[in-house]
């Protein structure tokens, strides 16, 4: 009997992961059947022309563009006010356990606040500013909302780091910032990049944050404050036309930013094996 | 000699840190108090409960019943951690006790892309799989007629998001448990099964249940891939087979929308400070029951 | 001794509610090596990173009393700590290696204490590197990943950066323990080269160890100094009764 159970739960534990798996390539293989067909070079090289909603002649560069400038800029905000909060939780204030701990704590909380809410917050508060939606306030709601996220997962890669590392720098004479900047983000540069495109990939897939701050336009931006068209919202809204041809344009796109994601975990890959050459193992 | 430019570098650097430092704490307040501010006007015109458990929504007569769209969100959250939290506890426990290191290794970049996919594309993929799958197989099955655009689907479409978020954490949490207690189990006489039914998931029960908690709040605030498949209609769902409209799908669809009508606004908001307080909730104490939990171990 | 270099008095150290280090007096002289032994959990280590102020970046730790290195306050001020740690720096129990080449691992210490000319750069690294050694081992070599070396190579490129910096005192929590017997000669004879020109406090274990290189050497039991002295005296003729017992192995 007991003998049947173990072998009942294996067989469903088998299960679990072959399903885990199989939707992996189910979705990716669906993604590229459906998209596929429509993927041109005129889709990635050409903004939407004159009648492209109804099926016309034009492609989506402006979303392409759009999406690259908005996660480019919020990676390097997010990148700019995340590094020193991750090394200072380890070195600067890593003596003051229980507030980093605290730190931590509300950095989860705020991992776990959904995008659409960032979002929300965002446009209210630029509402009160009388703000327009422009590629700015996008970055900087995408900015912050993979603020946590960037922090936490450096946060993880520096607390590996064995004390003894940053004492012997210490020791030497070297301050918080020379320890911080010149030891533990070479001992760790994998983890750095790795968080780095984490948050690009979160800034480039993320559709409720950008809905209503970035706006939507068939233009390139050519300045902070303009508005810009996304690549997620060029899908969701494709989608949504009554019109076959631009459905199929929406399936195209869908797979085009898939295969930006997948570009984007095989170079997270390749990179932080490439950073290993100086790092010390323990 | 005191003030060498090391030290001033060092200084700068202090400060930018406790600015970026200031920015996260004041955020976590400050987004709260925004959002509960922008909401309050609704307040004076409905009370709490009636906004809360009335299915009155007439955004025109100024009227703002939210139970349909709390009971889609529920119904959605509970249709996708009903069925990924068993598949991602199978899975974490096969992966952990059973399996060569090996195939982690290999799972690893599986789960990895799977968290990394966007949203949008997991609601693509649920128009051209999930949606026909429910309007012509699940749906006839049960002998009912729909479009596709259900719950159901919602739920199925999410249930497949929430799988690498939750089997992290309960890979994390299972791998944590000591080998000497396995161990001890085992000399005792105990089956390598029972060790892992009595030992393993018992030890690690706190930790898989605040798994399932953040996979609940993550699944809560999943807006896009949501809203492109949940269908989007007005009414309490008497069934999974009708459409639903959830909270951050009202959010999305509506906030461009709302400025003419008075009030739509701040009942938007008080949407997404009920999203924000849920989220928050669950969070809070999913992670401080982590916490205890990794103090023990 | 009338011309100690770091004069300990009243030192009282706790961290959390842990008494650590309970009235420490000592003088220890310039010059010579000073051997810190005793049972594991005495303090000795604490003792070592009390003396660079490396025990500033452990939470909870309090401390009180002073000390002094050339007559200077080292304990109660706010200001140099850089400079201090630069004075005294430590060797610690197992090389730590900074994730860099093996010419800038040395030249590092360069750097940050302010010797920043490129080309003055390659003769000190050399001169550090033979000083600790290392030179004939490494010369054709140096642009490798310091982590490419051995762990005794490691401690030794270790000592060379540590001497980078131009400190007067060499601070060194058992730094052959995890060392094959030939590293940890060739670290206790280079020790024994540089006492004239550097004041070294080393921390040990290993009692055949502190005989063979000790000048001075200090024994404390349970956070106090049992017994302080030159080290013929300490071991030929011991005065306490609890550093007779440690001397005969009761402790070990």
């Amino acid at each position: 009997m007991k003998r049947v159970e173990e072998i009942f739960f294996r067989t469903l534990m088998y299960g679990a992961v072959l399903v885990i798996t199989g939707l992996l390539f189910l979705i990716i293989y669906s993604i590229i059947s459906k998209g596929a067909s429509s993927l041109s070079w005129e889709m990635v090289s050409q903004t939407p022309r004159g009648g492209y909603y109804f099926g016309k002649e034009g492609g989506i560069l402006n979303a392409i563009i759009g999406s690259l400038y908005l996660s480019a800029g919020a990676t390097a905000l997010a990148f700019f006010i995340s590094l020193p909060v991750a090394l200072g939780m380890n070195i600067y204030l890593a003596k003051y356990r229980r507030m980093v701990n605290g730190l931590r704590f509300i950095l989860d909380l705020l991992w776990g606040v959904p995008s659409i809410v960032y979002g929300a917050f965002a446009f209210s508060i630029m509402i009160m500013v009388g703000a327009r939606a422009s590629l700015m306030a996008g970055i900087i709601t995408v900015g912050v909302f993979i603020v946590p996220i960037m922090i936490r997962a450096m946060d993880e890669v520096f607390k590996t780091v064995p004390r003894g590392l940053t004492e012997s720098a210490l020791s030497l004479g070297a301050t918080f910032t020379e320890t911080s900047f010149g030891v533990l983000v070479r001992q760790c540069a994998p983890g750095v990049v790795t968080a780095l495109l984490l948050g690009f990939g979160r800034g480039i897939g993320d559709a409720a944050a950008v809905l209503f701050t970035t706006g939507y336009t068939d233009y390139i931006p050519g300045s902070l404050s303009q508005p810009a068209a996304t690549l997620p919202l060029a899908i969701f809204f494709q989608l949504g036309s009554p019109i076959e041809e631009v459905r199929e344009r929406a399936f195209a796109a869908a797979l085009l930013l898939t295969l930006i994601i997948l570009l984007i975990s095989v170079i997270t890959r390749i990179l932080s094996n490439r950073f290993n050459k100086n790092r010390i193992n323990f | 000699m005191r003030f060498s430019k090391r030290k001033i570098l060092d200084l700068l650097s202090a400060y930018w840190m406790y600015a970026g430092i200031a920015l996260v704490v004041i955020l976590f307040g400050f987004i709260g108090v925004v959002l509960f501010i922008k909401a309050s006007p609704v307040f004076y015109e409905q009370s709490v409960s009636d906004i809360l458990f009335s299915d009155d929504w007439k955004p025109l007569s100024g009227k703002f019943g939210m139970l349909a769209f709390i009971i889609s969100s529920l119904y959605i959250t509970l249709i996708a951690v009903a069925i990924s939290a068993p598949v991602c506890l199978l899975a974490a426990i096969f992966l952990t006790q059973y399996a060569d290191r090996r195939l982690l290794t290999l799972m690893q970049p599986v789960i990895d892309i799977l968290a990394g996919l966007p949203s949008v594309i997991y609601g693509v993929w649920g128009i051209i799989v999930i949606v026909p799958f429910v309007s012509d197989v699940i749906a006839p099955a049960f002998g009912r007629e729909t479009n596709g655009y259900t719950i159901l689907s919602a739920g199925l479409v999410l249930a497949v998001m929430i799988i690498p978020f939750m089997l992290n954490i309960m890979i994390e949490v299972l791998r944590s448990v000591p080998t000497d207690l396995k161990e001890a189990s085992l000399s005792l006489g105990a089956t390598y099964w029972q060790t892992i039914k009595y030992v393993v998931v018992k030890k690690s029960f706190p930790g898989i249940a605040s798994a399932i908690g953040l996979g609940v709040s993550r699944a809560f605030g999943e807006t896009i891939a949501v809203l492109m498949v949940a269908g989007n209609v007005t009414r309490v769902p008497e069934n999974v087979f009708q459409p639903g409209y959830p909270l951050p799908a009202l959010i999305a669809n509506n906030y461009g929308e709302m400025m003419s009508i008075p009030l739509y606004d701040s009942a938007l908001m008080l949407a997404a400070l009920v999203l924000f307080v849920v989220v928050i909730f669950f969070n809070l104490i999913a992670r401080s029951s982590i916490i205890r939990l990794e103090k023990y171990s | 001794m009338n011309n100690p270099k770091i004069k300990i008095q009243g030192l009282d150290l706790h961290i959390h509610k842990q008494h650590i280090l309970k009235g420490i007096n000592l003088e220890i002289p310039a010059n010579k090596i000073t051997v810190i032994i005793g049972p594991s959990g005495c303090g000795k280590t604490t003792l070592l990173k009390t003396i660079n102020r490396l025990t500033d970046e452990y939470s909870g730790v309090k401390h009180s009393g002073s000390i002094t290195i050339d007559g200077i306050e080292v304990l109660n001020t706010r200001n140099g700590l850089t400079e201090i740690r630069q004075k005294a720096g430590l060797l610690s129990q197992r090389p730590y290696p900074l994730p860099m080449s093996i010419f800038n691992n040395v030249a590092y210490g360069l750097k940050i204490s302010g010797r920043k000319r490129k080309s003055a750069l390659r003769p000190r690294v050399e001169h550090l590197l033979r000083m600790a050694s290392l030179w004939e081992e490494v010369k054709d070599r140096l642009n490798d990943p310091a982590a490419s070396l051995s762990i005794g190579q490691q401690q030794r490129l270790c000592l060379a950066r540590g001497l980078a910096v131009n400190p007067d005192i060499i601070l060194a929590d058992e730094p052959t323990s995890a060392l094959d017997p030939l590293s940890s000669q060739a670290i206790e004879q280079k020790f024994q080269e540089l006492s004239g020109q550097y004041t070294i406090v080393m921390v040990t274990h290993i009692l055949r160890q502190a005989r063979r290189i000790a000048d001075y050497v200090i024994f404390m039991y349970l956070g106090e100094v049992i017994e302080f002295g030159s080290a013929e005296e300490f071991f030929s003729n011991p005065k306490h009764e609890k550093t007779k017992a440690y001397l005969s192995g009761v402790f070990n």
